[in-house]
């Protein structure tokens, strides 16, 4: 890791899921989102607490890119998924699987890669 | 309280154009607007100005002043900045003005200079309209998000690819004789299925290509109108804003807009009309996709209906809906801050029967124009009505 200055919350949440401790914020009505968080997104409460992230979570929609932005240059074609993990959804990299057979419904773990282009921390995602 | 008209419009050519200076754009097109509009330019008194990337393009933030300048106006100008939707917003700040009696001339507008930059750097300028931390650096781009909607519509309610590629033929189709558009080019289904794929399921001929250009128009107030004797028949009698979560993964549909939703509910409600009662309509088609969940959101279809309305012919030319007559954004381009301002233009043409597909709309007196920001966190409705001098 160089000396760049963090980004709060994103980066713990990163640290914390490469530590198999991923957590998620829920307020006081059940609601969850992901940090750095003051109010809750979907009702404003204030009444804020981290809970672990369930292990597991099942594809809802993905794409793979064939055109990729120029930090991802050498990972294309790469899946890009949204996974649901009950109380929150997340966005990540779908790993260790043929971009070929991904299909929504599939169930994967989440885990901290890195990505090939430039050695940045990516949330990735592994079939179970 | 009365409708703003639109007294006056004017654009550049939309394309690659790597060389134009935003400024240079702007003022061609403001100034096209200030005399198409009639007016002595003295009276304009504020500037309403949208733009995206010009930071990342030009190396130019605070470009409000200078757009002001570039078109020979002395007067406050503001630049709103909400992805794509940006000139749509201002339009919608404008037209607050005139109608609170606060000004009588309003200049809107907006530019964007794309292709300078490359496409490479053009797809990490547009990514940005996303969440950067749990999108982008996921390796999220602009097509890879509309992918991922269209597939969660896909599972929601079917539909196939070529349900899309007919979208995409019919807004080419209705580009062919607009000498503004980017593609003035005819294709086919068998085309679109056989371009290259950009982001699954999303080929090349489901995006927007990348664009260069800058719109403006002249709103004035009522009375300004009738003072000056304009010839100002179309007004904007209904306007709408809604808002989303920034994030695809942290809202309640994957496969439905409700920034659309609301904004469309807000302009239908201020116009006094319901959907039943728009004859015509630009929509925000950055992506084949998006032209469906944007008719849906209008309420002018069912969710999960509007995936075959190209392919029934209900939205093309001679169908009972037609949309996108200056070709959408999908052909006639997409410079994002000029985008809104351009839907605008179409359509007033269109009501006034000064635009090559007029033909098409010639008894029809209500049209919508529907401008989206990101994956629709944003989005701007107005109602534009012909009312007659
Ligand atoms: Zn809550």
């Amino acid at each position: 890791m160089s000396d760049e200055p963090r980004d709060d919350g994103f980066d713990d949440l990163l640290d914390a899921i490469a530590d198999g401790e991923g957590f998620y914020v829920e307020c006081d009505e059940g609601h969850g989102s992901l940090p750095p968080r003051l109010a809750c997104p979907q009702c404003g409460s204030q009444e804020l607490s981290e809970e672990p992230l369930p292990d597991s979570g099942e594809i809802t929609t993905y794409t793979v890119v064939t055109v990729p932005t120029p930090q991802f240059d050498e990972d294309s074609p790469y899946v890009t998924a949204i996974v649901d993990f009950g109380p929150v959804s997340i966005t990540g990299q779908v790993q260790g699987v043929d971009p070929e057979d991904v299909e929504t419904g599939q169930v994967v773990g989440i885990d901290v890669g890195e990505t090939v282009t430039r050695d940045e921390r990516v949330i990735v995602f592994e079939p179970r | 309280m009365t409708d703003p008209r639109v007294a006056g419009v004017g654009l550049t050519h939309f394309g690659k154009h790597p060389d134009r200076t935003g400024r240079a754009m702007f003022a061609e097109a403001g100034l096209a607007a200030l005399d198409d509009a009639g007016i002595d330019p003295d009276d304009v008194e504020a500037l309403f100005y949208g733009n995206f990337m010009g930071e990342l393009a030009e190396h130019q933030g605070h470009q409000a002043p200078l757009m002001a300048e570039a078109v020979g106006l002395d007067v406050p100008a503001t630049r709103y900045e909400s992805a794509c939707a940006s000139s749509g917003a201002a339009i919608r700040d404008a037209v607050f003005r005139l109608r609170n009696g606060e000004a009588d001339v309003a200049l809107v507008g907006g530019a964007e200079r794309m292709t300078n930059v490359g496409t490479a750097a053009a797809t990490d300028a547009l990514s940005i309209a996303a969440d950067d931390l749990y999108e982008v650096r996921a390796g999220m781009t602009f097509p890879g998000a509309y992918a991922l909607m269209a597939r969660a519509y896909f599972e929601e309610y079917g539909g196939s690819k070529a349900e899309l590629a007919e979208i995409a033929v019919k807004n080419h189709d209705n580009a062919l004789p607009n000498e503004y558009a980017q593609m003035q080019q005819e294709i086919t289904v068998e085309d679109a299925l056989d371009a290259p794929i950009i982001a699954d399921p999303l080929g090349l001929y489901d995006s927007c290509p990348i664009t260069d250009g800058a719109t403006a128009a002249v709103l004035v107030s009522e009375d300004y109108a009738d003072d000056h004797d304009l010839d100002a028949g179309v007004a904007i009698t209904g306007s709408g804003q809604g808002g989303d979560k920034m994030a695809l993964h942290d809202r309640r549909y994957l496969a439905r807009t409700p920034a659309t939703e609301d904004a469309a509910d807000e302009a239908y409600d201020d116009a006094g009309i319901g959907p039943d009662a728009v004859d015509f309509l630009e929509v925000h088609d950055c992506f084949t996709i998006a032209e469906v969940l944007a008719l849906e959101g209008l309420d002018l279809y069912e969710p999960g209906e509007a995936i075959g309305a190209a392919a029934r012919g209900e939205t093309t030319r001679d169908g009972d809906l037609p949309v996108n007559l200056s070709g959408g954004l999908k052909a006639k381009g997409h410079p994002v801050g000029a985008t809104g301002v351009a839907q605008l233009i179409s359509l007033t043409k269109l009501l006034e029967g000064r635009h090559p597909r007029a033909d098409a709309v010639e008894s029809a007196d209500t049209a919508l124009a529907h401008n989206a920001g990101g994956t629709v966190a944003s989005a701007t409705v107005h109602v534009l009505q012909e009312v007659g001098r």
